[in-house]
């Protein structure tokens, strides 16, 4: 199976190049991916956004516990920020099918979860 | 797809939004804008994605958002507020499917270590939420045939399958490459339904709760694959989320997470017989009879169980709120966490039946002011309002938090039989001096029971 880079180098090198910084380290020799340095910032980042999102969550009333699971649901297709990338590479083969199919489920994702919660919260009114 | 300095704080604008709408949860009043500033943290994400990432190539892009677009917002316009856990449920698979392809369509043998960990994480989790979710959408719409057609498997089998996957996972991390990646997304797949085929449709709550957080932690994965921050903030945001909840379900259960996965509530054994709790002690009432108590009453609790969406009874029972109402009594719903088929889900039941959010109170808000309800109506709650599990240390539901409404002056239970719940257990609670059971459909019964009290 082709995969995203090495077809994106083969086909397209110049646009594979300046697309991706991971290229680049691969051009210099280095090993691709996050560095011992950048991952121990992500593991920061990863831990303190646990934190702050269990300190957010506790704060959620449970009357409001399944617009809560639905529009977190809709947050968690930020996938679709690597998805894009995937389809739009044009890398063709395999990247370009599993990124345009990667697409689809997390928009579905994204856009029925904020818009489900959306008419979920609606329903939460105080009648007069 | 290492980002520029600029694309990361623009990012950083994205997770605060998320952050925000989050918080703005809090509240239900706050809480439609809270869902808005998230959307708009999204559509900034996927607007500096594109903008930043060097696309050269839009046809698939556009077909894959309008695709999902279209099939998102249609299903999000006709689900049915009874199929939300099933609709959660979805949501949380596709999530975990997008995670499983993006990490694979980024896979190199030659990346680095903790790069080639990470997506062999977003491709297990993915694929383990994806059809982990799928089981347990097909359980939730009570299909029988999955319990035909997958057999819950050996637990040995299982582990064999999960010692499998791990070793792919070993042989991706040592340059196995595509191969390797399928292979362990293969097992994880297979897992995923080996995992969730056992688990009673009662536990589904717990369970979809659980993937919901797995579908985050595959998207942080993801995050740790491509070198994007924002992937990994929402992700563990989601993530955090999804345990939080499986905690307070486990809670409201009164049973451990492994327990749910792996294990079967104890046997009744050490609960009394049904005929020796019962006998010659149950008091069945009349609606007329119900009619008058209500009519006199000043305060009154409606506590309404899974039984009550299973009835579709949620706007009767707001028409019975509402006629007790305009002669003068207090009436607030008591919502046990489990009295739904998700965390939350009664809240929307009635909500969706106009009932005021302010009416809809916390099991514990209610057990502290139970001296003072006159009536307690139970509808299609059983297990969840069962005084053992205070009082009979020997109970396989001891020490369950319950609503006790055997504490209010009088007690009427609307109730088709004396059947026990997912428990199995009698309900002392029913032969209770202060306790009428009003036997019949629930919706049926409260339609007469509103008829009633009208002509009272």
């Amino acid at each position: 199976m082709t995969n995203l880079l090495f077809a994106a180098q083969t086909s397209l090198p110049t646009s594979a190049q300046t697309a991706s910084a991971d290229a680049a380290h691969a051009a210099a020799g280095a090993p691709p991916g996050l560095d011992a340095h950048d991952l121990a910032l992500f593991v920061t980042i990863f831990a303190l956004s646990l934190l702050v999102g269990v300190e957010l969550i506790t704060k959620v009333p449970p009357t409001l516990h399944t617009p809560l699971m639905s529009g977190s649901n809709a947050i968690s297709g930020i996938t679709v920020l690597g998805a894009l990338v995937a389809a739009g590479g044009g890398a063709g083969g395999w990247a370009t099918i599993l990124g345009t199919v990667a697409v689809a489920l997390a928009m579905v994702n994204v856009v029925g979860g904020f818009l489900v919660t959306h008419r979920m919260l609606k329903m939460f009114r105080r009648r007069a | 797809m290492t980002e520029t300095p600029l694309q990361i704080l623009l990012y950083l604008a994205a997770s605060v939004l998320f952050v925000l709408g989050l918080k703005d949860l809090a509240h239900p009043r706050t809480a439609p804008r809270g869902n808005l500033l998230g959307a708009v943290g999204m559509l900034l994400a996927v607007v500096v994605t594109l903008g930043f990432a060097d696309i050269v190539e839009w046809r698939w892009i556009a077909t894959g958002l309008v695709v999902g677009t279209v099939a998102g917002a249609v299903s999000a316009r006709w689900v049915a507020m009874t199929a939300m856990p099933e609709m959660v449920a979805a949501l949380n698979g596709l999530g975990g499917a997008a995670s499983l392809l993006v990490a694979g369509a980024f896979l190199r043998s030659d990346d680095a270590l903790s790069t080639l960990v990470a997506t062999g994480a977003s491709g297990v989790i993915g694929a383990v939420t994806f059809t982990g979710s799928a089981v347990a959408f097909v359980k939730l719409r009570e299909a029988k045939w999955i319990d035909r057609v997958v057999a819950p498997a050996h637990p040995i089998a299982t582990i064999l399958v999960a010692l499998g996957t791990l070793a792919a996972c070993v042989w991706l991390a040592r340059g196995g490459g595509d191969a390797a990646y399928w292979t362990a997304s293969a097992g994880a797949l297979l897992l995923g339904v080996m995992l969730t085929t056992p688990i009673g449709g009662a536990d589904m709550p717990v369970v979809i709760s659980l993937l919901n957080s797995y579908s985050g932690l595959a998207a942080a994965a993801t995050g740790f694959v491509l070198g994007n921050t924002l992937l990994v903030v929402a992700g563990s945001l989601v993530g955090a989320s999804g345990i939080i909840l499986t905690r307070i379900m486990c809670v409201a259960m009164n049973r451990s997470l492994a327990n749910v996965l792996f294990g079967r509530i104890a046997p009744a054994g050490a609960s009394a017989s049904a005929d020796s709790v019962y006998a010659g002690k149950v008091k069945s009432s009349s609606p007329e009879e119900v009619a008058m108590l209500l009519d006199g009453a000043r305060r009154v609790l409606i506590v309404p169980g899974y039984g009550l969406a299973v009835a579709q009874a949620q706007h009767v029972v707001r028409d019975l709120a509402a006629a007790l109402e305009a002669r003068g009594a207090t009436v607030e719903f008591g919502i046990h966490p489990v009295a739904g088929r998700m965390p939350g889900h009664m809240n929307v039941l009635l909500a969706e039946a106009d009932v005021d959010y302010s009416k809809l109170k916390e099991m514990d808000e209610v057990n502290a002011a139970m001296g003072e309800v006159d009536v307690a109506l139970v509808v299609g709650a059983n297990d969840v309002v069962n005084p053992e599990a205070r009082t009979n240390p020997q109970s396989p539901i001891a020490g369950m938090p319950v609503i006790d409404v055997d504490k209010a002056r009088t007690v009427v239970v609307v109730k088709r039989s004396l059947s026990p719940g997912f428990a199995g257990i009698p309900n002392p609670l029913f032969a209770a001096d202060n306790c009428l059971m009003l036997f019949g459909d629930g919706k049926k019964a409260l339609v007469e029971l509103a008829a009633a009290l009208k002509a009272a």
